[in-house]
């Protein structure tokens, strides 16, 4: 049950980009289209949920028994660079299909905020090992919704009828954050 | 030492790293066939997905796998083509250069709206809505679909028409696939006279919502030497391959639907 309600809770209420703000940048930037800003969410799960749990191994098993703490943050994005080439590399002789689909989102991850950040919260949260790779499913699903929602929402926004100063990201940020303030309803949901 | 100690850490960690790295591309190493890379390097890299192919990667390892002909790329050029014909140690066959054009000249001064449209500016939209603001139903709405959608930049709304710059044109086809209207079609680069009507009514019913629209009076096909112009269903129509340029059909037709650069007449035998 705890599994659950935390899974519900960083896929909705505490959504990684509406209401902690991290990986707006891609969540900007690849959401002109649903199917690519899916492929996006798809790519970032898979990442997020293999770099928690080597982020959370390495963590645990040399930083704390070496005192080296205060060193996650650069060997975290150390180890999720390497991890996304390695990835890369790995599907593209064993999964080729997969490879072709998730495409340039693969690389593009690499500097994406909300991968360090899901791998440093697991580590603040002090979680487990099995609550922090359900966090990260849930908060990279979240990922996946908000993006996609996004997507969905500028699709119509491109055939309205705009003035010309709020055209192109000036509409886009406003709508963000008319999105962000509806996820606010979620904010007392207990469970 | 605490210093000491964090550096080699996050050295050690990083050099672990780049060993793994290294020997996993060895281990994931996929030989690419280098034709694939130079084929790739001879098309021109616009990605319009014109070739039927993902784009410019993607058709390039099917002409380097023998599934698509080498001069498979509608937007590459005859030197192009021949480049990659080498590459893959064949010979191009150069098919004719295509171009696209809108068969309508009913601007917003000769063509007359059956209503007033304030809605999306988009053709698909304004084509929704009883078949579009013009009276006639065949022409081109002019809300600029193809000119969105033209990679090249070859496309302009001019007085409420599409018109196409055949210069700039790649025979790409994305905008013949978007129009509602199909009021776009390829017609031979080297031709000039074309008849610029889509509309297969006859006579009056034509007249009433156009001014220059093709009323299907045959005094075209009448006037042509060389059987090269043909009225059916209603709406004349160029054999582009009989067709001298002799301009007697343009000069001739009562409405000017048949375009034609009057300057270029050569003298009917």
């Amino acid at each position: 049950m705890e599994l659950v309600s935390l899974f519900i809770t960083s896929f909705i209420v505490n959504n990684i980009i509406f209401m902690q703000f991290l990986g707006t940048c891609p969540f900007l930037g690849v959401s002109k289209k649903i199917d690519t800003a899916a492929g996006m969410g798809i790519a970032v799960i898979f990442v997020i949920t293999l770099a928690s749990i080597i982020t959370y191994i390495v963590h645990h098993a040399i930083l704390v028994p070496l005192e080296l703490e205060y060193l996650q943050t650069i060997v975290f994005i150390l180890i999720i660079a390497a991890l996304v080439q390695f990835v890369e590399m790995f599907l593209k002789k064993s999964a080729p299909g997969l490879y072709q689909a998730l495409g340039i989102f693969l690389p593009l991850i690499t500097t994406n905020c909300a991968v360090l950040g899901v791998a440093i919260n697991n580590i603040i949260y002090e979680y487990s090992f099995v609550k922090s790779l359900v966090y990260s499913v849930g908060t990279s699903s979240g990922f996946l919704l908000a993006i996609v929602l996004f997507a969905g929402v500028r699709d119509k926004v491109d055939y309205a009828d705009l003035p010309e100063s709020l055209k192109g990201s000036a509409i886009s940020l406003i709508t963000a954050g008319l999105m962000s303030v509806a996820f606010l309803g979620f904010s007392g949901l207990q469970l | 030492m605490v210093i000491v100690k964090a550096v080699a850490v996050t050295g050690g960690i990083g050099v672990v790293c780049g060993i793994l790295l290294a020997f996993a591309a060895k281990l994931f190493h996929i030989d690419v066939d280098q034709r694939i890379i130079d084929v790739r390097n001879a098309l021109p890299g616009a990605n319009c997905g014109a070739c039927g192919y993902a784009g410019c990667d993607a058709m390039a390892a099917a002409i380097a796998g023998g599934n698509a002909p080498v001069n498979g790329c509608p937007v590459a050029n005859a030197q192009a083509h021949e480049k990659i014909a080498d590459i893959m140690g064949t010979t191009a066959v150069e098919g004719e250069k295509n171009v696209a054009h809108v068969l309508c000249q009913g601007c917003d001064s000769l063509a007359t709206k059956k209503h007033e449209y304030h809605g999306i500016k988009d053709c698909k939209a304004a084509a929704a809505v009883q078949g579009g603001n013009k009276s006639c139903d065949k022409g081109c709405l002019g809300f600029g679909n193809c000119v969105e959608v033209c990679d090249f930049d070859a496309i302009q709304i001019v007085d409420g028409l599409a018109v196409i710059d055949k210069e700039k044109c790649t025979a790409c086809g994305k905008c013949i696939e978007e129009c509602p209207k199909a009021v776009i079609e390829f017609v031979p680069y080297k031709n000039n006279v074309i008849v610029g009507c889509n509309n297969r009514d006859f006579g009056k019913a034509v007249k009433d919502v156009c001014k220059i629209g093709c009323i299907a009076c045959k005094i075209c096909e009448k006037n042509c030497a060389f059987d090269a112009i043909h009225v059916t269903n209603n709406l004349a129509k160029v054999d582009y391959d009989k067709c001298t340029h002799c301009m007697v059909c343009v000069e001739k037709c009562p409405t000017k639907a048949i375009q034609g650069d009057l300057t270029v007449k050569k003298q009917a035998m």
